[in-house]
């Protein structure tokens, strides 16, 4: 068992089969805003993984940013296409993207098993144990120092994106 | 528990992956590539959390422990970000095209083919 009681443990696999089942329906489902609902329930189980994981801030930035924004996102442009109910069909190759997908899960599975990881103890030693104690001051320390000129540029992309999106879906009137 | 989160990982992303090579529908696919983005938080997350960090595993690499620590988070940050920009982009592509084309299975869009 690797948390401490059974409570978390059993809390980690109910958010874990939520998380791989929803994942699973997306591409499985016929309606497209099914699938996008299932989608959001995927991302919301992951914010739950990532916070029994001591990453609490990733946890809050992936229900605001997944479980918002890029959800109302894909929710907007479901609704404006067409063949909303019965568009998700499968492509010619399906047979050959399931076996390709069994095949890729099982060569990672097999090499995760069999990789010799530099785990970490079970009880932290003491520096990394005051990280983990408050990741989010951590992480914005982080960022706004050794990380600050990764920060600036993704300030420009997420600009550049707007921009792009925006440019994108005006409506010409000249045209 | 790394093993566990590795797994779990590695399944999300088979998915996303079975999800982009099979659906015809555009945004099932850009939905399906969210799935393996995601995959690929999990697993940094899981690496920052469980593997011993670089400062202690290579002598010369300095004292600070924070700074490897949670260099896998820091990148996952990252990875949302360039995540969104590439989500907000895709759609809007996808809204330009259907006003354009009036189709959006992507067994239709094969004008480059000709």
């Amino acid at each position: 068992m690797a948390f401490d009681n059974l409570f978390s443990e059993i809390v980690f696999w109910a958010l874990a089969v939520v998380t791989i089942g929803s994942a699973a329906l997306v591409v499985h489902l016929r309606s497209i805003f099914r699938a996008a609902l299932m989608l959001v329930v995927s991302f919301l189980g992951i914010a739950g993984i990532f916070a029994m994981v001591n990453a609490e801030f990733l946890a809050v930035v992936q229900v605001l940013v997944y479980g918002g924004g890029i959800a109302v996102l894909v929710i907007f442009a479901v609704m404006m296409t067409r063949d909303v109910d019965t568009g998700n069909r499968s492509t010619a190759v399906q047979p050959v993207a399931l076996m390709m997908g069994i095949a890729l899960l099982g060569a990672l599975a097999y090499s995760i098993v069999q990789a010799e990881w530099a785990l970490l103890p079970d009880s932290l030693p003491g520096p990394i144990a005051t990280v983990f104690v408050e990741t989010p001051t951590q992480l914005g320390r982080l960022l706004l120092s050794d990380y600050v000129l990764a920060f600036e540029v993704a300030g420009v992309l997420l600009l550049a994106a707007v921009i792009g999106a925006l440019s994108l879906v005006r409506e010409r009137h000249d045209a | 528990m790394l093993e566990r989160l590795l797994i779990i990982s590695a399944v999300l992303f088979c998915i996303g992956l079975y999800g982009v090579l099979s659906r015809r529908h555009i945004i099932a696919v850009i939905m399906s590539v969210e799935i393996m983005f995601n995959a690929v938080n999990v697993a940094l997350v899981a690496f920052s959390r469980y593997t011993v960090p670089a400062s202690l595993r290579f002598p010369g690499a300095g004292t600070d422990v924070e700074r490897f620590v949670l260099e896998g988070q820091t990148l996952a940050v990252f990875v949302i970000v360039v995540a969104a920009a590439e989500v907000a982009l895709g759609l809007a592509l996808i809204i330009a095209l259907a006003r354009r084309r009036d189709t959006i299975h992507i067994s239709d869009l094969s004008t480059l083919r000709r």
